[in-house]
């Protein structure tokens, strides 16, 4: 028996759930719902300061790992799921997650080094 | 006397309706969906962002739908559920030695708590000044 | 001393009769103390000498009486009836086969606890003359909880995956082989991972924890395959760094023996 190629997108997705816990229940409750709530007011999350504060190659980076991270934590564990919810075509499943992971990886990559 | 054991199978489809551990489990494993869903709609954010002022204030208004709103009360609570699973989960699987033990789980649980706690904080300040 | 009277359903199935198994209601007089075992072995000692299981040391050890009991994988020897109610169902363990009663194939586990290799593996004995191995307390430490395994099989009755693919080898053999792995005497590592980092091993677990929650003995398979995964993906991504990786590979693991 050889052994598994499971372990390249594990170690994505372990760093992934970290990045997706710490931040991403913060994340949709601000950008999500209290900002179109109009709870931070009518210029939150306006083009101008969104664009410009995206424009730092610092906060470049640290949007994208947390986008791409999480992406690639959510397509591995929904793979999984689908296993478990009955739905034996593995490799199918595996290239539709990871195939929608990697283009919303390139979408990410793209509208932030545009910005 | 030959044998002939009996197989009871397991329903592929089914199987976590037995008891409420298996529905927690799967609770815990749908988070993804959630969370793959709102970072798919982030990526294409960040694209309308970068295609100028006017896709951007489309997304925004498209972010106050009432779907919308509903999606993303949905996927605040499946992704809270998910950081505290993975929280508490934590000290299994990454044991960090300390003197001849290790430290123990619950101090490493409430130190990602904590944690927790601030980036949440820092979030929340950075996307309301924005 | 006190007496109560309980309703045992217990599922039976005779191969040489049964097309598929059935309930048989049994109503027992008990004491208040009694386990689970007790009222079934008052079952077998005055109701129904026909009833099979598995029994021994009645005390949490021999690991035998592993049965479901109201669909909870547990030892029929730990199940004090006082936590239960008056009616309680008493099941042959589940994702195994049934021989016969509440008696349950064993050749799956049998056949796959060797191949993980749970005994010290070393690349060279060392020659007697030189003395013992000699194991600091923490060396100890990190591996005893997991030897603690009766190997009674609950955590396979528990776990879904195995359930789903029984060519999974399951949490208890993966325990044990971590057990090893983490024994400061041990080489072996390199070799069990052949299994157990193969896709039937630690990667056919998706972290129910089912396994560590219905342990009698606190191993807690479910973190020693958790903490595999990581070390497998270490592993994995060094074999692939070529000489550096090797090299840090190697430094890692001489720092876990103790010569």
């Amino acid at each position: 028996m050889a052994k598994s190629n499971k372990p390249i997108v594990w170690g994505l997705f372990a760093v992934g759930g970290t990045v997706a816990a710490f931040c991403v229940p913060a994340l949709i409750l601000a950008h999500g719902l209290l900002v179109p709530l109009g709870v931070f007011g009518e210029n939150a999350l306006s083009y101008e300061r969104v664009s410009a504060v995206i424009g730092f190659l610092p906060v470049k980076i640290v949007v994208l790992g947390v986008v791409i991270l999480t992406l690639w934590h959510a397509a591995h564990r929904i793979r999984v799921t689908m296993h478990d919810f009955g739905i034996r075509k593995d490799d199918m499943v595996a290239m539709l997650c990871y195939g929608a992971a990697g283009l919303l990886t390139a979408t990410a990559l793209l509208g932030v080094m545009a910005v | 006397m030959s044998r002939k054991p009996f197989v009871r199978p397991v329903p592929a489809t089914t199987w976590y309706m037995r008891n409420g551990r298996y529905l927690r489990y799967m609770a815990r494993e749908v988070s993804s969906l959630f969370i793959g869903l709102y970072m798919a709609g982030l990526a294409m954010g960040l694209m309308r962002l970068a295609q100028g002022p006017d896709a951007w204030n489309a997304y925004l208004t498209a972010l106050s739908s009432p779907l919308a709103l509903v999606f993303h009360v949905l996927a605040f609570a499946f992704a809270t559920y998910h950081a505290t699973t993975w929280f508490n989960a934590t000290p299994k699987a990454m044991r960090i030695r300390w003197g001849d033990g290790y430290v123990p789980g619950p101090t490493v649980v409430r130190a990602h708590y904590a944690l927790w706690g601030l980036v949440s904080l820092v979030i929340l300040v950075l996307v309301g000044v924005i | 001393m006190s007496e109560r009277t309980i309703e045992l359903e217990i599922l039976r199935y005779n191969p040489a009769t049964d097309e598929a198994p059935w309930y048989q209601t049994y109503t027992v007089p008990c004491q208040e103390e009694w386990v689970v075992l007790d009222a079934i072995n008052y079952v077998k000692d005055h109701l129904d000498s026909s009833l099979s299981y598995r029994w021994s040391c009645h005390m949490a050890v021999c690991g035998s009486c592993g049965m479901m009991i109201n669909g909870e994988p547990m030892l029929s020897c730990k199940a004090f009836l006082r936590d239960f109610g008056r009616k309680i169902r008493v099941e042959p363990l589940s994702h195994f086969p049934i021989e016969r009663d509440l008696v349950v194939v064993l050749d799956d586990f049998m056949e796959k606890l060797p191949r993980v290799k749970p005994y010290i593996v070393r690349d060279q004995e060392k020659p007697i003359e030189e003395g013992e191995y000699k194991q600091k307390p923490f060396e100890l430490y990190e591996f005893k909880q997991y030897s603690m395994c009766i190997n009674c099989m609950l955590c396979y009755a528990a776990c879904p995956q195995y359930g789903l693919n029984s060519e999974f080898i399951g949490p208890a053999a993966l325990a044990l082989a971590h057990r090893y792995n983490k024994d400061s005497r041990d080489e072996g590592r390199d070799q069990r991972e052949e299994i157990t980092a193969a896709h039937d091993g630690i990667w056919e677990c998706s972290f129910v924890g089912a396994c560590s929650e219905v342990c009698p003995k606190a191993v807690d398979p479910a973190g020693a395959i958790q903490q595999m995964k990581l070390a497998s993906t270490m592993d994995w991504y060094l074999e692939r760094l070529g000489g550096v990786g090797a090299r840090v590979k190697r430094s890692l693991s001489s720092r876990r023996t103790s010569k």
